[in-house]
């Protein structure tokens, strides 16, 4: 259950911006990750309020953002999108893949007032 | 100030990954270990792959060549730090409590605690958990997962994360083969699968079977950072 320690890293970060840009309660926070990443859309849910209660964003709404998965594939000399990460190229079937996207777990904005 | 019938709504803009501050404090660790010429090692399996005797034979092995420390992770007791402790080697325990993981702040606190070892070897033995630790950078040279042939074949794609992440899958208790249905072969292509990179070496901690193919593994990659860093 990493994704405990995932949003106390969210809510730090909440808190350190609200600092620095003078806002005090928090509507709506939408999260971007990747569909390589390594977290659970579901299990982050769950604990975000748990986290999130005394912040400034006690009373905010979690929005995901999911960001495909995409790999370049070494025998194909292109990108191509990954569902999974033991997923074989969609081209030509082989595992010869370097994930080079879809693996985001990022804060990327606040609905702030 | 609020201005009536101004919304006072706003949307801002924050671009920030999730793990930045332990990807920073990582860096930091990163940064003592290169300025004390340490290579770290972070080893990751499940609970009972065998990371711990794997570490004891190493020691012995090994201490007379380099320094060694251990830091070791575990949710609750000293068992295994004490393990380590009786090679001679100096260890720290580290209790996660309820986490799942070490993360990079529980290291750099552990590694300042340590006896100095410049140019020695560290250890880090993760919190036996093919999951949560394969998001943590600790700071470390590589990640070595540690799998056990009494284990299913299929664990790296079952575990994708972890064996994506690290450099090297050490296939331990490869004595115990001939009274196991155990596919190598297998293996190796489902680690492979998913990361296409990975190095595999057979070993077994009981026997000291490949263990000195472990430890030149452990030289070469040594080398190549400190070549890395001399440049």
């Amino acid at each position: 259950m990493h994704e405990m320690a995932l949003c106390e890293g969210v809510i730090d970060i909440i808190e350190a911006e609200a600092l620095r840009q003078s806002f005090s309660r928090v509507k709506t926070v939408w999260l971007e990750i990747g569909a390589l990443s390594q977290v659970e859309p579901d299990a982050m849910r769950f604990c975000f309020p748990v986290c999130a209660a005394h912040s400034v964003a006690a009373e905010a709404k979690l929005e995901i953002i999911s960001a495909p998965g995409e790999a370049w594939c070494m025998s194909c000399i292109k990108t191509v999108p990954v569902k999974r990460r033991y997923d074989p190229c969609p081209c030509c079937g082989g595992y010869q893949l370097q994930v080079t996207a879809g693996e985001e777990m990022r804060v990327k904005e606040l609905e702030v007032a | 100030m609020h201005v009536p019938g101004l919304s006072q709504q706003r949307i801002v803009q924050i671009e920030r990954d999730i793990l930045g501050k332990n990807d920073e404090l990582a860096q930091v660790n990163r940064a003592r270990f290169a300025a004390a010429r340490v290579f770290a090692l972070n080893l990751v399996s499940s609970p009972g792959a065998g990371k711990t005797a794997l570490l004891v034979k190493t020691i012995s092995d090994l201490k007379g060549i380099r320094p060694i420390a251990v830091i070791e992770g575990d949710q609750q007791t000293s068992n295994d730090a004490e393990r380590i402790r009786a090679t001679g080697a100096p260890a720290i325990q580290v209790n996660t409590g309820k986490g799942c993981h070490l993360d990079a702040s529980m290291v750099g606190d552990a590694f300042a605690r340590l006896p100095a070892i410049d140019g020695g070897l560290l250890f880090i033995e993760n919190v036996g958990n093919l999951v949560c630790p394969a998001a943590f950078d600790l700071g470390e040279a590589h990640k070595v997962v540690v799998f056990s042939t009494t284990e299913g074949e299929d664990k790296p794609l079952k575990y994708p994360d972890m064996f994506a992440a690290s450099s090297l899958m050490l296939i331990n208790k490869i004595d115990l083969v001939p009274n196991l249905d155990f596919d190598l072969a297998r293996t190796v292509e489902y680690a492979r699968r998913v990361n296409p990179k990975i190095e595999v070496l057979t070993v077994s901690a009981k026997t000291g079977e490949g263990m000195k193919a472990f430890y030149a593994w452990i030289a070469k990659r040594a080398a190549s950072l400190a070549a890395d860093a001399a440049e």
